[in-house]
């Protein structure tokens, strides 16, 4: 399909999406030994990263119902308060890897707490998701983020080196499943 | 005399820039300017000393607009890291063959606005300005520039010059008038993920001064301030293609992020065209249509 009026067969076919075109998908696992609790971290190429749940996330699986998002992770630090500005984002909160960015209540009382994953400035946080929890669910890789990073310049090639590639992660799935097939 | 005038910064090569030159004399009153610099002036006491001293000649400007027809060529030289990207750039087809009959050192490159690499500008083109630093040779009549035009315009199909013109330096300011607040149009290739007939479209052709709230896209966040900026597009019109593509045109006001409104940027641009279509939708292909600027003059061919 093209402006420049060459054609293509297949209409109904998308093409690579948005995140496909732009940017490399990386995975946490079992984050903090947790079963499941997977995140994934979407990296541009211009260094700055999303941070998402990743399909295989208890909250998607399961398909449940959200009570509450909260950003305020500790007594004096709510992620909401987080402000940046200029060019070089000053006063953005500096991360690390397992700082936390929100905690998410189900209504069966289950609580699952969202990481940051990698190094570097909190940009924003998702604040549709307090209003549409849904979109955690619904979805999830875009509309439901949860959280905007820009690592440092001097880290942004080894900002992913503690995560697993889309390959790995399909790799680590994929013995889950077998694993929950083996007998007792 | 004039202590806070000269500030040292990191881009220029000496603290006296023709600009802090320039604002140092309007800052210094007559009578200050006087006192050290008597009229008639004293006589010297000392011999005078050999300085070594740069003629240069004033920078040429060279305003046109420009079309670009390709979908793989940036608008100026893609270098990171001293390694090129891609090859060429509008900035260089258009700089070739002036830099070398003005025997210019070098150039300063600027547009009313900008376009990405794979999006064409149709139409009558876009405002760009050229300032041609220390030209050697710099008188040209108008038969002669439009012979530079002409030589742009066979040295590549990717690109097309028209109204190429000597300006005044003030006369740079009317292209960046153009960024705020005047209007271009578009047209989009769209695709959306449900099956659309023609009547799923239409209501978008009655859709008048759509206001958007744009948060800083995430391409260019890297060097852009986070801000959330608000944007009209004016109308919109649809041409359905099939059951997953359409043509969308727009006007809209200057500053506005087409591709952000059409996938929505992770719902970071509200509305969006996937909001008010109420399906996943992508844009295939972009091309700029008009930059509404009436600068600089046309030149009848």
């Amino acid at each position: 399909m093209s402006l420049d009026g060459t054609e293509e067969k297949n209409c109904e076919a998308q093409g690579p999406s948005v995140i496909e075109r732009y940017y490399t998908r990386w995975y946490k696992t079992d984050i903090k030994g947790k079963p499941n609790e997977d995140q994934c971290v979407l990296q541009h190429s211009n260094r700055i990263c999303v941070i998402t749940l990743a399909e295989t996330h208890p909250i998607i699986q399961g398909g449940k119902s959200i009570k509450e998002i909260n950003y305020q992770i500790s007594d004096g630090c709510s992620r909401l308060n987080n402000k940046v500005s200029g060019k070089s984002k000053k006063g953005g909160q500096f991360l690390t890897e397992f700082a936390p960015l929100c905690r998410i209540t189900c209504t069966d009382e289950t609580e699952y707490t969202i990481y940051s994953c990698i190094r570097g400035r909190l940009l924003e946080v998702n604040e549709c998701i307090l209003e549409t929890p849904d979109l955690l669910l619904k979805k999830p890789s875009t509309d439901g983020y949860i959280a905007v990073i820009l690592p440092k310049f001097e880290e942004s090639k080894t900002v992913t080196d503690g995560l697993l590639s889309r390959e790995e992660y399909e790799g680590v799935i994929s013995k889950r499943g077998s694993a929950q097939a083996e007998p007792c | 005399m004039c202590p806070d005038c000269f500030k040292p910064a990191r881009n220029k090569q000496s603290v006296f820039t023709r600009m802090a030159v320039v604002k140092a004399l309007e800052k210094v009153s007559d009578e200050k300017f006087l006192k050290k610099y008597p009229c008639p002036p004293t006589r010297p006491t000392t011999k005078c000393i050999d300085q070594l001293v740069k003629c240069l000649h004033g920078s040429i400007f060279v305003a046109g607009r420009y079309n670009k027809f390709s979908r793989t060529l940036p608008q100026t030289p893609w270098i990171i890291d001293g390694e090129r990207r891609m090859e060429s750039s509008v900035e260089e087809l258009i700089a070739a063959p002036l830099l070398s009959s003005f025997k210019a050192d070098g150039l300063n490159f600027s547009s009313s606005g900008r376009e990405d690499v794979d999006v064409r500008t149709l139409g009558k083109g876009r405002p760009f300005a050229m300032e041609l630093l220390n030209p050697h040779c710099s008188k040209f009549n108008k038969a002669e520039i439009r012979q530079f035009q002409e030589a742009i315009n066979q040295s590549s199909d990717k690109i097309r010059v028209r109204d190429l013109q000597l300006v005044s330096r003030d006369a740079m300011m009317h292209m960046k008038e153009g960024e705020e607040d005047k209007t271009k149009s578009y047209t989009a290739l769209i695709w959306t993920r449900k099956a659309i007939e023609k009547e799923d479209i239409a209501f978008i052709n009655d859709i008048k001064e759509l206001k958007l709230d744009q948060k800083t896209p995430l391409r260019v966040l890297h060097r852009r301030p986070l801000a959330v900026r608000q944007r009209l597009v004016h109308n919109m019109s649809t041409r359905f293609l099939d059951s997953h593509h359409f043509y969308l045109e727009l006007k809209t006001q200057a500053g506005t992020y087409i591709k952000e409104f059409v996938h929505s940027d992770f719902g970071r641009t509200k509305p969006n065209l996937s909001e008010l279509l109420k399906t996943d939708t992508d844009i295939i292909e972009l091309d700029v249509e008009s930059v509404d600027v009436d600068w600089p003059p046309a030149i009848p061919e």
